[in-house]
């Protein structure tokens, strides 16, 4: 009952930001089940370097798979494994979409 | 051993195991050496060493080193920057392995290579220990071992390290002569991350078959519930209520027990032996030490057993992944909150439990603040203080709670303020990231949990626990020493004449300004040895007769204390600030004890105790001074 609500809210919220944002330009607008691709990480070197070495190398394919139950951080699929993020880092990692 | 057994050899074969967090390591450390492992620390650092023999396939003793789970060699934590040193022969204290065994989740294969390509280039012979194969093809993946040992130009061994599948093939190759084993090096031209991803897309696309679409798996359905927006809250506030109350509650009863087995055998050993310094030191000292080293077994086990099947059925991360933005918000992450936790029952546990915490500042910020979290030892100071505030029964039962949780509360708010002080002017804020993998959902092993829960058992009664012994006997000899000329003197006299009593009057002057007279000042020093010590030392410091702490009797001798100048000693206004003290002081040597242990060095508990000690100082100076001011007694 009181889930249902939720996930109606949560559904609306989500569908007002899509209707906004038809393409996102980084991870962290990206919304849950959307399928990107990476094309490059604007952080610090340390941070960038080590999400490279997670996987995140330009050009290959992101999805994000769900936010945690506060919005953040969220968790994304990469190289066949499930990571999460933080937004403050997602925001850093450039996408395009996946065609 | 038989008698054809080759000769023994002068040195033993030195084996190292690394491979990703997450990737069985551990299991196929523990499946090679069983019981016969070590645990220490590396000097200077809070990385854990853990070594462990096993024999090999011709009976020769294999050392096995566990280095540290890691992600990638280009070193950007301390864990990861020990397993390159000793990869590249440069610490004195381990040597160089002339063998590493890279273990790869099967099910994950791409990233967990690339640690290998690293590997590959050091010279050392490599092994790749392709491990969970059955998960892997449970998810309709499937790696050719043969395809991918021909690519790599190493050895590639499938296997089950949770059940034992492939241990043999992976001795036989342990065991066989090295030269056999080629090290890859020079198979990558570029050595940039992209292009050892390029290479190792490439591998997969030849060496792994798994279906185009991956299949909706029980972490996925697992997941849908237990991070969703309401029952992900619902789950996790049961599991840590549960903990909460297993550590508080159920750890209660062997407790007990170790209690009434310390009395017993300090009543024995007080029959047996005729009166004197001897007794008194092995029955108040040893025995009283032991006893108080002993006792924080059953809550280290309790929450280690749950911290065990937490992390290995996947669910830690989970949890990690529900709290972080809540922890966040003082510059923790979501793995601080079990300790924090644990914390309100004991923070030795809580600071055992940071282990957890990849990242070492926010590891660090973790152990720093778990002990303002109010622990059960500080419930009797805390009774005994509202009991004085409230002699009669004119306030009802709910304002006496409400002062409770209002102390708990202010362990809070000193917890996360201080956290939030630590993160605000910490250099290395720039560098630290939650990066955290979710692992797929696992039926913990209870034989790998127990082996962790015996590993942190013994190194608490082996590294704290000595420390912890011998400060309990120093606290013994202040309360004991110098002995009163006169024999029949009371325990008061004896009390007030010790060091303890000494120390008393000459921080007298420090402690007016919070109201406290030399009598309360015994009762603080005592509390070093544990906080609930407070409640029996004010008994004997006033000379309550037949060792009585029942609380009526206790209450009303304290409440008929007079200053010198006839007006009472626990005014409101002292009660209080003595409960604000206790709430923000670090008075407890066992949980210095650890601390030194976790971190592997005197600096932080020095600091830690310097820091509280100054805010309870201040704390309870604002309660008194303030309150006088404001016109409170």
């Amino acid at each position: 009952m009181i889930s249902e609500i939720f996930d109606r809210i949560l559904r609306l919220s989500r569908d007002s930001i899509r209707r906004g944002a038809t393409s996102c330009r980084h991870l962290g607008e990206a919304l849950p089940g959307q399928r990107l691709r990476v094309a490059g990480i604007d952080l610090p070197p340390q941070k960038a370097h080590r999400l490279l070495e997670m996987g995140f190398v330009p050009g290959t394919s992101v999805e994000v798979v769900r936010f945690a139950p506060l919005g953040d951080p969220i968790e994304v699929r990469v190289r066949g494994y499930h990571l999460s993020v933080r937004r403050v880092e997602a925001r850093g990692i450039g996408v395009e979409e996946w065609k | 051993m038989t008698a054809t057994a080759s000769p023994v050899r002068t040195a033993q074969r030195v084996v190292a195991i690394i491979g990703n967090p997450n990737c069985g390591k551990s299991t196929l450390f523990n499946a090679l050496t069983g019981l016969r492992q070590k645990v220490a620390n590396y000097p200077g650092v809070t990385v854990e060493r853990k070594t462990g023999r096993c024999r090999g396939l011709h009976g020769e003793v294999l050392e096995i080193i566990d280095l540290p789970g890691s992600y990638s060699l280009e070193a950007r934590s301390p864990d990861e920057e020990i397993a390159r040193d000793i990869l590249r022969g440069r610490r004195d204290d381990t040597p160089r392995p002339d063998v590493v065994v890279s273990v790869v989740d099967a099910s994950n294969l791409e990233r967990n290579l690339y640690l290998t390509t690293q590997l590959l280039e050091l010279g050392i012979p490599v092994i790749v220990a392709l491990n969970m194969v059955d998960v892997a093809e449970s998810r309709g993946i499937r790696v050719d071992p043969k395809a991918l040992a021909k690519r790599l130009c190493v050895p590639v061994v499938p296997m089950v390290a949770s059940k034992g599948v492939g241990l043999i093939e992976l001795k036989s190759l342990l065991s066989a002569p090295l030269d056999d084993v080629v090290c890859g090096a020079g198979l990558l031209d570029e050595k940039d991350v992209s292009a050892r991803y390029v290479w190792l897309q490439d591998i997969c696309a030849e060496c792994v078959h798994k279906p185009g679409e991956p299949p909706r798996t029980w972490t996925d359905r697992f997941d849908a519930v237990l991070t969703h927006p309401v029952w992900g809250w619902v789950f996790f506030a049961a599991t840590m209520a549960l903990i909460f109350y297993a550590i508080f509650a159920v750890a209660a009863w062997p407790m007990d027990w170790i209690e009434q087995g310390t009395a017993v055998v300090a009543g024995w050993i007080e029959q047996v032996l005729p009166p004197g310094d001897l007794r008194s030191l092995l029955a108040d000292g040893v025995v009283a030490g032991v006893g108080g080293v002993v006792i924080f077994l059953p809550q280290i086990v309790i929450l280690f057993f749950f911290l065990g099947l937490l992390e290995d059925s996947g669910y830690m991360a989970r949890a990690a992944f529900i709290m972080d933005r809540v922890m966040a918000l003082v510059g923790l992450q979501g793995k601080s909150f079990i300790p924090l936790l644990s914390s309100f029952a004991c923070a030795i546990p809580g600071v055992m439990a940071t282990r957890t915490i990849e990242d070492r500042r926010e590891r660090l910020t973790t152990i720093f603040v778990a002990p303002f979290m109010s622990c059960s030892a500080r419930l009797p100071v805390y009774a005994l203080m509202i009991a004085l505030l409230f002699p009669g029964n004119e306030v009802s039962a709910w304002a006496k709670a409400g002062i409770m949780l209002s102390m708990y509360l202010l362990g809070v708010v000193a917890a996360f303020g201080t956290a939030w002080i630590f993160n605000r002017f910490s250099q290395r804020r720039a560098t630290s990231m939650l990066l955290m993998e979710m692992p797929p959902y696992r039926r913990p092993a209870l034989s790998a949990v127990l082996l962790r829960i015996r590993e942190r058992a013994v190194l608490f009664l082996k590294n704290a626990g000595t420390v912890i012994l011998a400060l309990s006997i120093v606290l013994w000899a202040l309360v004991t020493y110098p002995k009163p000329a006169n024999a029949d003197a009371t325990g008061s006299e004896a009390l007030s004449q010790s060091f303890a009593g000494r120390i008393g009057r000459v921080i007298e002057p420090v402690l007016e300004p919070l109201g406290y007279d030399w009598q309360i000042g015994i009762g603080l020093i005592a509390s070093f040895a544990a906080r609930e010590v407070f409640v029996g030392t004010m008994a004997i410091v006033y000379n309550v007769e037949d060792d009585s702490e029942e609380p009526e009797v206790l209450r009303e001798i304290l409440l008929s204390q007079k200053r010198p100048d006839g007006t009472a000693v626990f005014t409101p206004l002292v009660c209080v600030g003595l409960m604000v003290f206790y709430v923000l002081a670090m008075q407890c040597i066992s949980t210095l004890a650890v601390v030194r242990r976790e971190t592997n060095s005197w600096r932080w508990p020095l600091l830690q105790f310097a820091y509280m000690t100054l805010l309870a100082y201040g704390g309870a100076l604002l309660v008194y001074q303030g309150g006088r001011l404001l016109g409170f007694q």
